[in-house]
């Protein structure tokens, strides 16, 4: 349960990418976490909406949540497998001694966020 | 409009735990992120693992709980120096409480700092402390099926010690069926079948620790 925390370093990190961009307002949040991790789903869901709701700047915004497969190599005969948390065999060749290759991810992969006057014609032209 | 970004959500943590890492290396001292659930005989382990080594090593041990000092006193009666950090909540230690509590200790001549983590099976995996090792204790009455239901922790650890295995009989502990899922989840982890409180077990675990010590 340390999606709480988790999701407000998310949150801090957006801001302040979004206001170094100029925006006005985040529309939606992307991130990706591997399935190694101990992050759920449901509880990053939960926190970012009750973190969005005391932040105007989040206002409306959405969050998408990629999770990612893991995926291994073998050191002993390199064959690249994808597998589930529980199984860290090679099946190729039985050895236990794989590197991870993908599945520990826990990153904010893009953001989407609205900038002022994205449509509308720019004043400089009306004289 | 869209922004690619591609950070990394614990780059805080991480790159304080790099510095941390870099810190310990300097001055040589091993730290060990000890991982278990609450009840599962963190402190009697780590008593226990002091005794076994405190003629070769100076050691100190960072206490990581939510609240009191109840641990720590225990260590203290030793004559082992403690840290206490009490998270208020929080349910893991992160790189940044651990330089903090660091800073109190002699790392000039120490050789192993044990850091005893949240009891939590589940957040204290994700972070980085900057440590040399994670170890987990799961204890028999937590029961044999807890590596299918934590697998996180089971496998971020280095070495897995198997407590209280005085009581494996009337817990019905099936240890052949734990040893079967420890080799799935993480293969290349030794298993020390020990009682922190009898002693039974504790030198092979020490014997290992020991290894890994003198071997940085």
């Amino acid at each position: 349960m340390h999606e709480l925390g988790i999701m407000t370093g998310v949150m801090e990190s957006v801001e302040t990418a979004a206001r170094d961009a100029g925006a006005d307002r985040v529309l939606k949040v992307s991130l990706d976490v591997g399935v190694m991790t101990e992050a759920i789903e449901d509880a990053l869901q939960f926190a970012f909406e009750a973190l969005a709701e005391n932040n105007p700047y989040f206002e409306g915004a959405t969050l998408e949540v990629t999770m990612i497969q893991p995926k291994s190599i073998c050191t002993q005969c390199g064959h690249e497998f994808s597998h589930d948390r529980f199984h860290m065999l090679c099946p190729e060749c039985g050895s236990p001694f794989l590197q991870l290759l993908e599945g520990k991810e826990l990153q904010i992969s893009s953001i989407e966020v609205d900038m002022p006057d994205e449509d509308e014609p720019d004043n400089s032209d009306k004289e | 409009m869209q922004i690619d970004l591609h950070q990394p959500i614990l780059d805080k943590n991480d790159r304080l735990a790099d510095e941390n890492r870099e810190l310990f290396k300097e001055k040589k001292v091993f730290v060990l992120d000890l991982l278990a659930s609450p009840g599962s005989g963190k402190t009697s382990t780590i008593l226990a693992t002091i005794e076994a080594l405190r003629d070769e090593f100076n050691i100190a041990v960072i206490e990581g709980d939510i609240a009191s000092s109840v641990d720590s006193e225990k260590i203290k009666s030793q004559g082992i120096a403690a840290v206490q950090i009490n998270t208020g909540g929080a349910c893991h230690l992160e790189s940044a409480m651990i330089r903090r509590a660091v800073d109190v200790l002699d790392l000039d001549n120490l050789d192993l700092i044990i850091i005893e983590n949240v009891g939590n099976l589940v957040c204290p995996t994700d972070f980085d402390l900057g440590e040399n090792m994670k170890a987990m204790i799961l204890s028999v009455p937590e029961g044999d099926d807890k590596p299918l239901k934590y697998p996180g922790v089971f496998q971020a650890a280095s070495a897995i010690v198997l407590n209280k295995i005085d009581t494996a009989p009337v817990f019905n502990f099936d240890e052949e069926l734990f040893y079967d899922h420890i080799k799935n989840l993480n293969p290349t982890a030794p298993i020390f079948p020990m009682s922190a409180t009898n002693g039974k077990g504790v030198e092979a675990w020490a014997n290992w620790l020991a290894d890994q010590i003198r071997a940085l």
